[in-house]
């Protein structure tokens, strides 16, 4: 029972995170359409949603090539690292609270890690092997150079993401994701939610920014610069392989701004909802819906950054990695230490 | 710049520049109010663009009278850069004497240079509106008189232009 319980709720997060995927890419094509004064994919389907399925379907049918000294194995092993780091780190995200279905008492998590926040640093470090393997097997100087510096932008913003959760980790007192988002449901002065986002601003600015590096996002997309690096670590790489790639960097992108919402933004919580006296699963399904939302409105806000900004060059890349970002969330921590103690 | 006799540099940013979050906020103001913009596409099959008069499209024949204006002098084929005009002239009882019993216009190797049209000292090829050429063979893109010629009350916005600007 237990295990069969698991596989559904493994089976729905993948699911609902593949779905989102899709909207993902979908939605990013609109979205970057519109800001251009364009219109963006809209003949396959209503409005275009099914574009994404018509493009994995046109990747299945290309031919996979591979180069004539790249190192076939770890070509090979490249992209599903990739993937499977970037769905796997959905594991720990706390989706909702319990829910009772069929009289059992559901946990909507798939892992109830007491380490989530480690876990999560964990395997995002391990996703840049996936990178880094790929531009060194494809025997490119481009895909080489692309996964040189992912490798290199990642162990800089690596430090300050994780010095700035430190700084959740003091205000909430624990490593449980759970425990976390259930810290972040209580007010500050009676109205105002104590999401980390206002206990922590610093922290989340820092942490923000962190995560656009690590998902290799624009402003901070030097690992695939096409106008230097030809498409950067997946030059090589062509279709389901490059598929995989593709499919693991947005999946990468819905999984921060999951971790973003819980570990800021409240996670599941909705503000004030235990005084409307609804039904406890009332109240679970509005739990799910608001992370939801939350998820989607961060996606947003990431595709439209991506519209916005231009590039970092390499050099100012590092200089605000490690002489503006790490300072910054070392000071926030001196500060938010001695506030604890003092209070 | 400043009054004060002092410069001051483009590149001096000032503290809140500096600390770049009020930037972002700007620059995604500006992209969001793009988003409600109208849009310039043309959706191609159901909507079509119609070119204005300078527009540069397939060269045509005038018909004036039911027959060509052309006396086929072969000038339009010695200027062609891309060697796509084939004329061949012969003699006729009408005022102008000379009409072109073959005139061919290769369309794989025409240009839309319009060098043709600048050259011709009858008006009697110009460029038209005509955008969309597609061939499902070589011999098929190669237009004879019958697919050249257009009247020439079809054509008057292109020779307007031409009489105004040229």
């Amino acid at each position: 029972m237990e295990i069969l319980i698991s596989l559904i709720r493994i089976c729905v997060v993948l699911g609902v995170v593949l779905l989102l995927v899709v909207v993902l890419v979908w939605s990013e094509r609109r979205i970057s359409a519109a800001i251009q004064n364009r219109i963006g994919p809209n003949r396959v389907g209503p409005n275009g949603i099914l574009q994404p399925v018509a493009d994995v379907l046109k990747l299945l049918m290309k031919e996979d090539i591979v180069p004539k000294n790249a190192n076939r194995t770890i070509h090979d092993l490249a992209p599903i690292i990739s993937i499977g780091v970037a769905l796997s780190t959905f594991a720990v995200i706390p989706v909702g609270n319990t829910i009772e279905l069929f009289g059992t008492t559901i946990k909507l998590q798939i892992a109830d890690v007491n380490i989530g926040i480690l876990y999560i640093l964990a395997l995002t470090s391990m996703g840049v092997y996936g990178v880094t393997l790929a531009g060194w097997s494809s025997n490119n100087k481009y895909s080489l150079l692309g996964g040189l510096r992912s490798s290199a932008q990642l162990i800089s913003y690596e430090l300050s993401m994780g010095l700035s959760i430190i700084g959740v980790l003091l205000v909430s007192g624990s490593l449980r994701l759970d425990e976390i988002v259930e810290h972040q449901g209580s007010y500050i002065w009676g109205w105002l939610p104590a999401w980390n986002m206002f206990l922590q601003p610093v922290a989340f600015i820092t942490f923000v920014v962190a995560a656009f590096a690590e998902t290799n996002r624009l402003p901070f997309d030097l690992p695939e610069a096409e106008p230097e690096l030809v498409g950067g670590y997946h030059t090589e790489y062509s279709g389901l392989k490059f598929g995989l790639f593709m499919l693991s960097e947005y999946a990468n992108i819905v999984t921060a701004s999951a971790v973003i919402v819980t570990l800021f933004l409240g996670g599941y919580n909705v503000p004030f909802i235990e005084q409307a006296g609804l039904s406890a699963f009332t109240v679970s399904i509005l739990q799910v819906g608001a992370f939801c939302f939350k998820v989607l409105c961060v996606l947003l806000f990431i595709i439209l950054i991506r519209w916005t900004l231009p590039r970092f060059r390499y050099d100012q890349l590092m200089n605000l990695g490690w002489k503006v970002m790490l300072p910054i969330t070392l000071a926030n921590l001196l500060v938010t230490g001695f506030v604890i103690v003092a209070l | 710049m400043s009054t004060n006799g002092k410069m001051t540099r483009k590149k001096d940013l000032t503290f809140l520049q500096r600390i770049y979050i009020p930037e972002i906020l700007k620059g995604l103001r500006l992209t969001i109010g793009q988003i409600f913009r109208p849009k310039i596409t043309i959706q191609y099959p159901e909507v079509r663009f119609s070119p204005p008069a300078s527009f540069r499209g397939r060269p045509i024949l005038v018909e004036e009278n039911g027959t060509e204006r052309c006396v086929a002098c072969g000038l339009c084929s010695r200027v062609c850069p891309a060697l796509a005009i084939e004329v061949q002239a012969d003699e006729t009882t009408l005022e102008k004497e000379r009409f072109p019993v073959k005139f061919e216009i290769n369309m794989v190797r025409c240009i839309f240079c319009g060098f043709c049209e600048e050259v011709c000292p009858e008006e009697a090829i110009i460029m038209s509106k005509e955008y969309e050429l597609v061939f499902e063979s070589q011999e098929e893109a190669v237009f004879g008189k019958d697919r050249l010629l257009v009247p020439i009350d079809q054509v008057k916005e292109r020779l307007d232009f031409l009489h105004k600007h040229r």
